[in-house]
């Protein structure tokens, strides 16, 4: 019981990241090889600006 | 479990799911309960997700879990990620849900709770499931391709162009609408517009947050955001009460519809880490709590429904909006049941995250599924105030006066009894100067919301305050989509003016990015405008050319996904009768969308009719603009018929030429190949 409690919190925790864009950030810096700070964050939205900007959000 | 107690658990629901629709369908005299509602939606729901989704992924799609995604053959790591089927599913819900399944299904309760209950339980399991489901496969077998593309390589040509210039009217005419709804709540009301106000710089500083102080620290700052808005509900309040506060922010409609076209151009000019991004946070944060709350708080109130099933308005005279119950019912109420705009997230974003083939079902027709129990909920919201009530705060001052008590004796004629007095003690309950005469759906919504919420947590006391959140919550919606459609139109008219001049689709440079953000703001900003002006409440007219656009793109898209499943079935050598399961949805949509239309352009009377509206102000010399304004609607209307028209005829001949053997059957998916994560998977 309690390991599916805690299998449910991390998959709800997971989807907040994806949603809020936490693990897109992630794999950023993965990807680029960077920790975590003011300019790489400033080049993760360098990167992210088309794609956020042209994401539709539905009615 | 075994097998028997699987069959009988599924007759049980299957028995459940009929009796709660028939309680609801023939019901009639007395009150019911909003639990049934919830039981026949959340019983359809399951079985249709259990029979119907599984049907089609085996028998129509043939799903193969061995077959590699997009997201594990292009993996970038950047758009291309395969992701866990819950984060999927969340990721898609958050960005299908709007205010469109709440605004919805609040204006089409006119009818009583029973046609729009209907239409949103069957069209979501028959309709919008299939579409979100079955274009989120094809786009996924296509490399994420978006719905255009798909048009365009599976139908021809015009396929793709019409598909576009569609997309493009939907995105002005939702946006003129949304904003529309947002005027509509925010006018004289100093608390709502100060919250709203408050967010804009929330949402800066939540920006500025993100980007110097905590990097990537979204969960935290969008928390701290929340914060943040709530203390501007209070903060609301205490301007409300305070006199010379409360002047600056009773503002008119006029003048809120030009904040709101100033904003929309900033948003979409100004960097999107600033502004848009961290508002986009904001409202998600606010609409999965607020989502999850409302649903709650039904299930623990457990309001009675005090609309009838059906009401006299089913003949068309409603006055919320003209039409009769068909097909204005099934336009009125889009993105509970089917939503053509949802086809642009199962072939934008949704298809590149996609880890194993046969979680599409679990994501588009089960995103689907929990969208439509959110109109539902909506449904009983609206249904729950008491009739006269629903009347009074959703009917234009055209149509049962401007004041109070000619409007509640207009009212309690059509045989909703409410009193100018009763108005006034709920006006201040919920801390307005007036609840008459405030069209759009949010406010009656709010008040709705404010009632099961004040009745399950804080009782009378904090009505207001829930009302004032509730607001607040539609209001942020709808303003991050100005902000995202703004942009995505802004973009879209870039793509095609840089085949013009190559300058001008450089989305980087300055001068291409405030002529297309104008052009696009002047679009939709004309739209808003035009329903401000329009004395029978704007929202009148307008909601239902967005239902008609809404629908006239899932027409599209059922199209693209007709003409690809008749393909694979004449390739593949496969039963061409399981076309049915959107041909039949297909039908169903092309008959609503263009009878809506014909009414629409053509009806004699002139609160349906946009020409014979035309013809009545210019017999009583009114103001040219409004006739302007009704010949525009008349055409846009007319020139989006004619162009879903030409995909149909042109998807048709090329079915046509494909199942008489005139043509191959050449599907354009992306070659097989083997996944690598199938250990992995099982």
């Amino acid at each position: 019981m309690k390991n599916r409690l805690r299998e449910i919190f991390a998959t709800l925790r997971a989807v907040l990241r994806e949603v809020f864009d936490e693990s897109a950030y992630q794999r950023f810096l993965l990807r680029a090889g960077l920790t975590p700070s003011v300019e790489s964050y400033a080049a993760f939205w360098a990167e992210q600006e088309k794609l956020k900007a042209r994401r539709p959000r539905c009615c | 479990m075994p097998k028997l107690l699987r069959v009988l658990l599924w007759i049980a629901i299957s028995l459940l799911g009929a009796f709660a629709l028939g309680t609801i369908a023939l019901h009639r005299g007395e009150q019911i309960n909003a639990l049934w509602l919830v039981v026949a939606a959340v019983s359809t729901y399951a079985v249709g997700y259990r029979f119907y989704s599984s049907f089609i992924s085996a028998k129509v799609l043939a799903l193969d879990s061995l077959r590699a995604t997009p997201a594990e053959r292009l993996d970038n790591g950047r758009d291309f990620v395969p992701t866990n089927k819950w984060v999927v599913f969340g990721h898609h819900f958050a960005a299908i849900a709007g205010p469109g399944p709440l605004v919805g299904p609040v204006l089409a309760a006119q009818f009583g709770y029973l046609p729009g209950t209907l239409w949103i339980i069957a069209g979501a399991v028959l309709g919008g499931c299939v579409q979100d489901f079955i274009i989120l496969v094809f786009s996924v077998r296509r490399d994420g391709k978006s719905l255009t593309e798909m048009a365009k390589s599976e139908i021809g040509r015009v396929g793709g162009v019409i598909a576009y210039l569609a997309v493009i009217s939907i995105i002005v005419i939702l946006l003129a609408v949304t904003a529309l709804i947002v005027v509509n709540a925010l006018k004289s009301s100093p608390w709502g517009t100060f919250t709203i106000a408050m967010t804009m710089p929330i949402a800066v500083l939540m920006g500025l947050y993100l980007r110097r102080i905590r990097p990537g620290k979204v969960l935290e700052t969008s928390l701290f955001g929340f914060v943040l808005v709530i203390a501007a509900i209070f903060g609301g309040q205490w301007v409300s009460q305070n006199p010379s506060w409360a002047a600056i922010f009773t503002l008119t409609a006029p003048t809120l519809a030009i904040l709101i076209i100033v904003y929309g151009f900033a948003a979409s000019a100004l960097p999107v880490w600033l502004l848009l991004a961290p508002r986009d946070y904001l409202s998600t944060f606010v609409k999965l709590g607020t989502i999850s709350l409302l649903a709650l708080g039904i299930v623990a109130f457990r309001p009675s429904l005090h609309m009838p099933p059906l009401t006299r308005f089913i003949d068309g005279t409603g006055p919320v909006f003209a039409g009769t119950v068909f097909p204005f019912a099934f336009i009125t109420i889009a993105c509970g049941a089917i939503s053509g705009f949802h086809s642009l997230i199962s072939s934008g974003t949704t298809p590149k995250l996609i880890r194993c083939e046969t979680e599409t079902r679990f994501v588009g027709y089960g995103g689907m599924l929990a969208e439509s129990l959110v109109a539902i909920m909506a449904m009983i919201a609206a249904c729950a105030l008491q009739p006269g009530v629903y009347f009074a705060v959703n009917s234009p001052a055209g149509i049962v006066g401007a004041a109070p008590e000619a409007a509640a004796t207009t009212i309690g004629s059509w045989g909703f009894p409410v009193t100018a007095a009763e108005m006034a003690t709920l006006a201040q309950d919920v801390g307005e100067k007036t609840l008459f005469n405030r069209t759009g759906g949010a406010p009656a919504f709010a008040v709705g919301m404010a009632q099961i919420f004040s009745n399950t947590l804080g009782g009378h006391a904090v009505m207001a305050l829930w009302y004032h959140f509730a607001i607040m919550f539609e209001a942020l919606f709808i303003l991050t989509i100005l902000d995202a459609g703004t942009r995505v139109g802004r973009f879209m008219l870039q793509d095609a003016l840089g085949h013009v001049w190559k300058p001008l689709g450089r989305t980087s440079w300055y001068p291409s990015i405030l002529l297309t953000s104008a052009v696009i703001v002047a679009m939709w900003g004309n739209f808003l405008w035009q329903g401000i002006k329009d004395p029978l409440g704007g929202i009148n007219s307008l909601w239902p050319l967005f239902g008609i656009c809404n629908q006239l793109l899932a027409t599209v898209a059922l199209c693209v996904a007709t003409t690809i499943i008749v393909k694979m079935a004449c390739e593949k050598k496969t039963r061409l009768r399981y076309t049915f399961v959107t041909l039949v949805p297909l039908c169903w949509l092309v008959a609503v969308t263009f009878t809506a239309s014909w009414h629409k352009i053509f009806d004699p009377n002139p609160r349906i009719g946009f020409l014979s509206h035309a013809r009545q102000l210019i017999a009583a010399g009114g103001n040219p603009r409004l006739i302007f304004n009704d010949r525009l609607d008349a055409s846009v209307t007319g020139v989006l018929v004619v162009m879903v028209a030409m995909i149909l005829i042109e998807s048709g001949m090329e079915c046509f030429q494909i199942i008489f053997g005139k043509k191959s059957a050449a599907c354009k998916e992306a070659p097989f190949v083997m996944t690598r994560l199938t250990q992995e998977q099982a």
